[in-house]
């Protein structure tokens, strides 16, 4: 500030008003009293305007019998002993199995379809075009209907289901399969899964110290596989084979027994793969466009072939880009799981905010939680990213 | 429907006090029209024609009310609402009047902040199901599958049913009724569950209607009547009467075509009742003519159950309980003195 006045002369005195850093500070507390007097406000003309109306408010609720079904649980629920708290369970963990699963398949689908698209092969790259094209411009929620209505139009009736070698069944209720029963010596082979793995991770960094050392390449792939599924089933034959499966029955009207995947469930998770996939198509085309030409030219002069330049060279550093705009996607999907609640899948918002929120007429509370929830989720998704992405962010020396 | 929700919840938060304090009724004169919560698609109760023209015994409530009130029973705005949302939509001041075939329950009436004005309706929850299942009786059913909409009571009889005869029941419910049936038709589920009424009404738009029948087991009492907010006395009492107007003109013998005549009449009963004898009209913050007004408008109630549900409609749905009281049913209002 003062750097253009003569020297010797005393500094100008400025104003307490006129200091830049007692103003910001000013702001800042006038900004965060404005905001905490309209929650206060909001809180307690809430309160005053839900005890006018008589309707119950609190927390109350959360401990009361629900008293109705949920077709899919994960954990155990009834309609006759479990609580309202425990419906709220069933139904996040419902939104994040679907969720979850849904990332990775979109994941797999996008990165396949992205790659497809840079294809020097002409139909390859205008096929996924073609797919990127239709499936991010026409809205999800029709896209759900169309995944419902094509599941349950073309899968037979219970009747004649179609019975696939292995105990499985298939109609228009769902996908029926064995589930397995643990025995007592089961343990034994988690045990053996778990150094399986341990030792494939030994495996992994020995064999890419020895690359680094010599130039030499082990195959880490295999030899993992071996130790993983090998061992965990020479021990599985050891124990005596302590598994056995329940297989599906048919019933008068229904399948019991076994594993089911419910027709809604299968739905969601196709119309929420399929319509994300599209998008972080285009994340990772965007991404790998980035890398400059001639990181893969020098890779090609060092004599490598296309298929490790991309997975060694390109992908890593087009990672950079991909993965800020990758998290909103991954976002985007966990909440258009909700769009769950218009063909009957269970997930949070159909069994929180749909029947628990009307049997109780508890709104704001309920509504406030389900907010909560989706922030939470919302939060720790972009955290794990942005870990990662600091991890393999470039490193400036 | 989310939207709706949230919308409604914000309302709740933010809505001053001072501009709620306004009475409903005085809110309804000054808009000139009533915002009536109704069905949207449930035949015989509430549902629009193509060209927007809403018909059902719900419906005709709130022309009745509209009559009343404003003395033009089309002065009605309906808002289609789902079972999920209709409370809430209520409770916000989104409508004045909840006329949606809705089970009055100690619930309901307690905590929702509502209050039900009285039964236009009674009904019971039962099932429909595929002629083809060869099911004769609801108890058939252990292990079936059953469509339900959400945010019903329906929701709950249905494993409370299943739960007292011990049998299993997996549940597939939908946000809204049109949903259900439809997976109902596609095979999704084995039976679809509603009240009796909504049965009948749905079995009529199912492409094959012949296909499917509805058991006889009734499994619950649905008194369904409209509902009002709680904490105005003066609206309640305008609801409740304009109900009891229906059914007492019924009892009296007056009809649309013969409300002119009765105008006339030298029963006392009558003169109170249409307004030439005594100031009742004025006692609910009404017209004098208000009872007329009302049944110029819809009618009595048989008029109405007959028009929309009873003989005369495609539901063609036995009166049963329905009828009046002197009739062998349950349907009675206090008099108008």
């Amino acid at each position: 500030m003062s750097t253009d006045l003569p020297a010797g002369l005393p500094p100008v005195r400025v104003a307490f008003y006129n200091d830049p850093k007692v103003r910001s500070i000013a702001y800042q507390v006038a900004l965060c009293v404005a905001v905490g007097f309209l929650i206060y406000e909001a809180a307690s003309n809430a309160i005053t305007n839900l005890e006018r109306a008589h309707i119950a408010s609190g927390f109350g609720f959360w401990h009361n019998t629900a008293g109705f079904d949920i077709s899919q649980t994960l954990i155990e629920y009834s309609a006759q002993a479990s609580t309202y708290g425990r419906a709220f369970w069933v139904g996040l963990l419902n939104t994040l199995l679907v969720a979850g699963l849904g990332v990775v398949f979109a994941t797999i689908l996008g990165f396949i379809i992205g790659i497809a698209r840079l294809s020097k092969n002409w139909l390859v790259s205008k096929a996924a075009t073609g797919y990127v094209e239709t499936i991010r411009n026409i809205p999800l929620l029709l896209q759900l209907l169309f995944w419902y209505n094509a599941v349950l139009k073309t899968l037979p009736e219970m009747r004649d289901s179609y019975k696939i070698p292995g105990g499985i069944v298939l109609n228009n209720r769902g996908l029926f399969l064995p589930n397995p029963i643990l025995g007592p010596g089961f343990y034994w082979v988690v045990i053996a899964f778990v150094a399986g793995i341990a030792a494939s991770i030994v495996f992994y960094i020995w064999a890419r110290k020895r690359q680094e050392q010599t130039g030499q390449q082990a195959p880490v792939f295999t030899t993992a596989f071996g130790l993983i599924i090998g061992l965990s089933i020479l021990v599985l034959i050891a124990a005596g084979f302590p598994l056995s499966f329940g297989f599906p029955q048919a019933g008068r009207f229904n399948i019991s027994g076994g594993m089911e995947v419910l027709p809604e469930f299968a739905a969601l998770l196709f119309g929420l793969s399929i319509y994300t996939a599209a998008f972080i198509a285009e994340v990772v085309r965007a991404g790998i466009l980035a890398v400059s030409r001639g990181q893969t030219e020098a890779a090609y002069s060092l004599g490598m072939r296309p298929q490790p330049t991309l997975r060694l060279i390109v992908v890593p550093q087009a990672m950079r880009v991909i993965i800020p705009p990758l998290t909103s996607q991954y976002l985007n999907l966990t909440k258009n799981s909700s769009l769950a609640v218009a063909i009957g899948y269970p997930d949070l918002v159909q069994v929180f905010t749909g029947t628990v929120l009307n049997q109780t007429g508890q709104a704001v509370e309920v509504v406030a939680i389900t907010m909560a929830v989706y922030l939470t989720i919302s939060l720790a998704t972009s955290l794990l990213m942005n870990i990662y992405n600091s991890r393999i962010a470039l490193v400036e020396r | 429907m989310k939207k709706i929700i949230a919308l409604a919840a914000l309302a709740i938060v933010f809505t001053a006090q001072s501009a709620s304090a306004q009475t409903t009724l005085k809110a309804v004169k000054d808009r000139g029209s009533l915002n009536c919560g109704s069905n949207g698609t449930l035949a015989g109760f509430g549902l629009p024609d193509a060209q927007g023209k809403w018909t059902g015994l719900d419906v005709d409530y709130c022309k009745a009310l509209a009559a009343a009130v404003l003395g033009d029973p089309n002065k009605v705005k309906f808002v289609p609402l789902s079972a999920k949302d209709r409370f809430t939509a209520l409770q916000s001041g989104e409508v004045d009047v909840l006329a949606r075939n809705t089970t009055w329950t100690s619930s309901r009436d307690t905590s929702l902040g509502l209050n039900f004005v009285g039964v236009d309706y009674y009904d019971g929850q039962g099932f429909m199901v595929r002629k083809a299942l060869k099911v004769n009786s609801a108890l058939e059913l252990n292990g079936a599958s059953v469509c339900v909409q959400q945010g019903t009571t329906t929701e709950l009889n249905l494993s409370d049913f299943f739960r007292a005869h011990n049998m299993q029941v997996k549940t597939v419910t939908f946000a809204t009724a049109n949903e259900a049936v439809k997976a109902y038709d596609a095979g999704r589920c084995d039976a679809y569950t509603t009240d009796a009424s909504g049965l009948y009404a749905e079995r009529l738009r199912l492409a094959n209607a012949d296909e499917h029948i509805v058991l006889p087991e009734v499994i619950s009492k649905e008194p369904l009547g409209p509902a009002v907010r709680h904490g105005d006395d003066q609206w309640f009492d305008i609801a409740k009467w304009t109900l009891f107007a229906l059914i007492n003109a019924e009892e009296l013998g007056m009809t649309q075509k013969n409300v002119d005549e009765m105008l006339k009449s030298a029963n006392p009963d009558v003169k109170r009742f249409v307004g030439t004898e005594g100031n009742y009209g004025e006692q609910l913050g009404l017209a004098k003519d208000w009872a007329v007004q009302i049944v110029k408008a819809v009618g009595n109630y048989g008029e109405v159950f007959d028009r929309n549900v009873g003989a005369t409609s495609p539901l063609k749905i036995d009166r049963g309980l329905n009828k009046l009281w002197n009739k062998g049913g349950i349907v009675y209002a206090p008099p108008v003195r």
